[in-house]
């Protein structure tokens, strides 16, 4: 067996032309991306798309059906048992053990990465100090909040000091100030180095990542910086620019946006619409013909596309595409 | 510990911490077997005694109240009624206040005495075919003898005695047939629902998925979630083996030991199908249901209850499948006949070979529908 040789400067994670079909239905199709040390990598996409499935396949838990993978320079297709020993993986429910202690659920993921007496005295002392674990390290999990569980999930996939965490929608279900915690947390761990593989249907968690990526029916449609993808001729066409108008009476501008030509699309915001409109259309001009039809404007002002506006439009894209090769 | 099974240690003492946090599940597997076995230790008896009858004796004369006592003291019939006519005799069986009815016709006497074949009418209500199996062999037989009786009148013997001899049983009780059966059911519930139940949770909970990104070995899973199980299992077996001794009385004529070794294969076998199961059910409700599932034709068509020699020859093949089959013809055979492993090896081999089938099985679903689902 050949085992591929550690490249320290690597990335954390290079997938190629990953392929993985079942029966029929090819899940995930044709997905390559680079993930490099230190990085918080971004996996976003709808429920089904594939998240899971290429998770699945990063981890060794699944086999390609083409393509490769390689995870802290090593050869999924061949050495998965090294790399489940050197990632660390959260699910989004958390995996703990609800009739075990928090100091018994440490111990036993601990021993499950054969750390020896020691070294999981010591890691479950850093862990516990890192996450603030200490107080609670003899009440069952089942008894903690989710902000708490969610903690103790993250430092028992850590324990055994792994260089590539896997966080499945760590944030679904708890409460804001826990999911702020979990951030600052996250930018200090990778600040030391360890890199980042999350999911999320978050939008704001995904402005916070330093790399995203968007898998849309087994398709990586978008990858790279948040600032890079804004910047997508396919986000933001040429002669159009992005514009937030704010009103009192946000549902009926946005009928009367929809029927003024040289507005391509409009949505609503709270208390503003964000509309794609051409690059010639005078905004003074925009505001004066609400104005006429008796909805009042605050402001209106050129904006930069959110993360959303680009998944929505690169999804309106890619959907047309699909029809298109279908008809 | 090799490689193969890294992670038991780990598992093993997670596996041993569940069970002891959750006395109450532990409590409630260890005592209803118990309850069944006190149930049918002391609420069932299977030999058919004291029938209600109802005479009609329209004769009334010596002969026939002499017939009458015999079958009384039969013990198989118990006259609760004598009535007057055909109809009220017909009406009590209809009614199931009776399952027999015996009418001695007005001529009986005349006709003995003239040495002239005399009628008994018998009825049986058939819908319980042992009670009425066990009524139509004893009035036969009363018959019978009653007839010889008469022809031979002052010989002695019969030309031909036959003299039955019961072995192992001698007093036909039923808690010596019940019971090692019994256990059979009992290990094969007991391990089956903890097995499925303990691997459901984990997958319920999400902790399985979480355990497969860890660098535990299937091997060191298995072993660690399922040694604490066939742990229980022996002490349940050890249970029921003592309170069928010492309270209800049933000698166990063959080695204790053997019937713990020959039990492991079985363990093995009931230990499979809880993995089995657990490899279809998504939550704890359904692998409760399905657990159910087994327990059916082990009790039916198992021997347990029915011989398998009478089953219908298209279901007497099933019986070959069911691993209770093999184990209940050890517990017999070990406390009833004392057998010992020159008589029971194949049964120790069948279960092992149906063990190791299953857990084939449950390997192949495991690894296709719930780890690469």
């Amino acid at each position: 067996m050949v085992t591929t040789p550690q490249n320290p400067s690597g990335p954390a994670i290079s997938a190629e032309h990953l392929v993985r079909r079942f029966g029929q239905v090819t899940a995930v199709n044709d997905v390559s991306f680079r993930v490099e040390k230190g990085e918080i990598f971004g996996f976003l996409g709808p429920n089904g798309s594939g998240k899971t499935t290429v998770i699945k396949m990063l981890t060794g838990l699944l086999p390609l059906s083409s393509g490769s993978a390689y995870v802290e320079g090593l050869d999924v297709r061949v050495d998965s048992e090294l790399v489940r020993e050197r990632i660390g993986y959260m699910s989004q429910n958390y995996s703990l053990y609800h009739d075990l202690t928090v100091a018994e659920n440490l111990q036993f993921y601990g021993r499950i990465y054969s750390l020896d007496a020691a070294r999981l005295k010591r890691r479950i002392e850093e862990v516990v100090q890192l996450n603030g674990l200490a107080p609670y390290m003899n009440r069952l999990s089942a008894q903690l909040s989710g902000g708490w569980k969610q903690r103790l999930a993250l430092g028992c996939a850590m324990l055994h000091e792994p260089k590539l965490l896997f966080l499945d929608e760590p944030t679904a279900g708890i409460d804001p100030v826990a999911r702020r915690q979990l951030w600052d947390l996250l930018f200090e761990l990778s600040g030391h180095g360890i890199t980042f593989f999350v999911t999320t249907h978050y939008m704001d968690e995904a402005e916070r990542c330093s790399h995203v990526a968007y898998i849309y029916y087994g398709k990586i449609i978008a990858d790279g910086t948040p600032n890079t993808l804004r910047e997508l001729p396919d986000v933001q066409p040429q002669g159009t620019i992005r514009v937030e108008i704010t009103t009192p009476e946000v549902t009926r501008a946005l009928r009367f946006a929809r029927q003024v030509p040289g507005i391509r699309s409009a949505t609503i915001f709270g208390q503003s619409i964000h509309a794609l409109i051409d690059d010639h259309l005078d905004l003074q001009v925009l505001e004066e013909q609400l104005l006429k039809n008796g909805i009042a404007v605050a402001e209106i002002r050129p904006l930069a596309p959110s993360l959303e506006d680009v998944f929505v439009e690169l999804t309106y894209k890619h959907q047309a595409l699909l029809e298109a090769s279908r008809a | 510990m090799p490689d193969l099974f890294r992670g038991f240690g780990a598992v093993f003492y997670k596996e041993v911490l569940h069970v002891r946090r959750d006395a109450g599940t532990l409590f409630f597997s260890l005592t209803m077997p118990l309850l069944q076995l006190f149930l049918l230790g002391f609420g069932i008896d299977t030999n058919i005694r004291q029938i209600n009858t109802v005479v009609y004796n329209a004769d009334g004369r010596r002969e026939s109240r002499e017939l009458l006592d015999r079958l009384k003291n039969s013990d198989t019939f118990h006259i609760i009624r004598y009535v007057e006519n055909d109809h009220d005799l017909n009406d009590m069986i209809i009614a199931g206040k009776t399952r027999v009815g015996i009418k001695i016709p007005v001529d009986y006497s005349d006709r003995l005495i003239h040495n002239m074949s005399a009628q008994v009418l018998v009825l049986i209500d058939g819908s319980d075919s042992s009670v009425a199996g066990q009524a139509i062999n004893v009035t036969n037989a009363i018959g019978l003898d009653e007839s010889l009786r008469r022809v031979l009148e002052d010989r002695a013997a019969f030309a031909v005695d036959m003299r039955p001899k019961l072995l192992f049983n001698p007093d036909s009780r039923s808690a010596n047939f019940f019971l090692p059966g019994l256990t059979a059911i009992m290990l094969l519930n007991v391990t089956t629902f903890l097995t499925a139940f303990s691997i459901v949770r984990e997958k319920e909970r999400g902790t399985l998925e979480q355990l497969f990104v860890t660098p535990v070995r299937p091997f060191g899973l298995l072993l660690g979630k399922l040694l604490p199980y066939l742990g229980i299992g022996f002490f349940e077996l050890s249970l029921i083996l003592f309170f069928m001794r010492f309270v209800f009385l049933v000698p166990i004529h063959g080695s204790v030991l053997l019937l713990f070794i020959l039990s492991m294969p079985y363990l093995f076998a009931a230990l499979s199908l809880g993995i089995l199961i657990s490899s279809k059910a998504k939550s704890q409700a359904e692998a409760m249901q399905l657990a159910f599932l087994p327990i059916l034709p082990s009790v039916f068509f198992s021997g347990y209850i029915f011989p398998r020699e009478t089953m219908p020859a298209l279901f007497y093949p099933i019986s070959y499948l069911i691993p209770a089959t093999y184990f209940i013809n050890i517990t017999r055979g070990i406390i009833l006949r004392g057998a010992g492993i020159k008589h029971l090896w194949t049964d120790g081999l069948a279960l092992f070979i149906i063990g190791t089938l299953l857990l084939v099985i449950a390997a192949r679903r495991f690894r296709n529908k719930v780890i690469m689902a």
